[in-house]
């Protein structure tokens, strides 16, 4: 944690609630059980760019491990692990990318978008199917199928989500030059 | 709305257990349940987790909702183990005893129905011991007990803070929600998903951004106040341990040990009826 401590415990517990309403309340169901097309990814990129790789890992794994508390249906470790690392990379990928970091345009709407594609990739394609096979001992085939359907959807949802969010956010921060002498 | 987690305020032995020892069992029966693949240990834990409930006073009806989710959950997922495995017992246990021949590829096997019938017992071996859980601590109890296991206050802060800020939230959110369908987002299933997840966001703006102006303040307002000055710091709801808490704790530390026991055992984490 950087300079302002108190402002990524505040940042991360409000992310962690804010990803917790969005996972539980507004869900949509998707064809293939056990997983649901969530926007919470969407968010939760957005906020581990915008504020960084550890308030990313620790919103993603809090909201998520909530999430699965509240339903009541055991805590799937696997699963919100890999929630936690996908803040670690794109928090990490937001950082080497400079994502937003000087003016917002088109390149960083690309960037953005390369980044949260890898994430999921890495997440829900090896982390998530490797750590169920580790700890669940289920059949490799049914994880990869789960994992793939999710990293795609997820991938989807946080293409249109979270770039708005950003667009919306990097909007209402002043440009640089933005005030002219007259 | 505000009781999300399902905390039922009775009074019991496990409800006067300090939320830290509860969070200290949790942790180490559900590690038991995922590590080992023994038949015994997997019978004998809901049995064990049946017990705690009718000590904790949690009717069934209580948690009945929680249940019936949860079971619907359990029966999918092995509905799927067996549509994309059929023959993944066999895999693990190494013999094969035909049952039925539906196809060449759909033979129901033994070892298979066995697999099976661990998978189930794993839910049940978890359900209870989280259900029990989220029924007798109270949330805010949650977040101090955090920070007696070892976890940095920094961090059990954030957790309270997120349990805190849940219920504004999801009122906020609600809001939102009515305000811009009433200006003509169509949010059901008559339109599109890519329609669908655009008037979400349109929802999502306005809720993430006032969010960020609430980061703001509440950070100002506990810079203000001095936080994270001192090394450690006390908890409103935080309680002492009692001579029950360590006998809690360390029964449930025991049977992870037997778990890892009887793994090492077995020379596996599958316990063999068929070898």
């Amino acid at each position: 944690m950087k300079k302002n401590s108190v402002k990524s415990i505040v940042a991360i517990g409000i992310g962690a609630a804010l990803f917790f309403v969005l996972g539980r309340f507004v869900a949509i169901p998707s064809p293939v059980p056990n997983t649901n097309i969530s926007i919470q990814y969407g968010l939760l990129a957005f906020m581990s760019v915008v504020f960084g790789p550890i308030e990313g890992l620790l919103i993603g794994f809090i909201g998520h491990a909530l999430i699965d508390f509240s339903y009541g249906w055991g805590v799937w470790w696997s699963w919100v692990i890999a929630s936690g690392v996908f803040g670690i990379l794109m928090g990490l990928l937001g950082m080497i990318l400079r994502i937003g970091r000087k003016d917002f345009g088109k390149a960083d709407i690309i960037k953005f978008n390369v980044a949260q594609i890898i994430s999921h990739i890495i997440c829900w394609g090896i982390v998530a199917p490797a750590l169920d096979i580790v700890i669940y001992a289920e059949p490799i085939e049914k994880l990869f199928a789960q994992g793939l359907v999710s990293a795609v959807a997820n991938i989807v949802t946080t293409a249109i989500v979270g770039t708005m969010l950003l667009a919306a956010y990097l909007a209402t921060k002043p440009k640089k030059g933005s005030l002219k002498e007259e | 709305m505000i009781n999300i987690f399902n905390y039922i305020d009775r009074e019991s032995p496990i409800h006067r257990l300090t939320g830290a020892t509860k969070l200290v069992c949790l942790i180490f029966l559900t590690l038991a349940a995922m590590t080992t693949y023994d038949t015994r240990l997997l019978v004998a834990l809901p049995l064990v987790s049946i017990a705690l409930f009718a000590i904790s006073g949690i009717k069934l009806k209580d948690v009945s909702f929680m249940l019936a989710f949860t079971m619907v959950f359990m029966v999918l997922n092995n509905v799927l183990v067996f549509l994309f495995a059929p023959q993944h017992g066999v895999e693990l246990y190494g013999t094969k005893h035909v049952l039925l021949v539906l196809t060449s590829r759909y033979t129901i096997t033994a070892e298979q129905l066995f697999y099976h019938l661990n998978l189930v017992l794993k839910y049940l071996c978890t359900i209870p011991v989280v259900l029990l859980f989220v029924s007798t601590t109270n949330p805010s109890e949650f977040a101090a007990s955090l920070n007696r296991i070892g976890i940095k206050y920094s961090i059990a802060y954030s957790v309270a803070l997120a349990l805190r800020y849940i219920p504004d939230i999801q009122q906020e959110y609600h809001e939102i929600s009515q305000a811009q369908q009433a200006r003509g987002i169509e949010m059901s299933k008559k339109e599109n998903i890519v329609k669908r997840l655009k008037s979400a966001s349109a929802i999502l703006i306005p809720l993430i951004l006032s969010s960020m102006d609430r980061i703001e303040t509440i950070s100002n307002a506990m810079e203000l106040r001095g936080f994270g000055k001192n090394k450690k710091r006390t908890w409103y709801m935080g309680r002492r341990f009692r001579a029950a808490d360590i006998l809690a704790m360390v029964s449930s530390i025991l049977v992870f040990a037997l778990a890892l026991y009887l793994n090492f055992r077995n020379g596996s984490r599958f316990w063999n009826p068929f070898g």
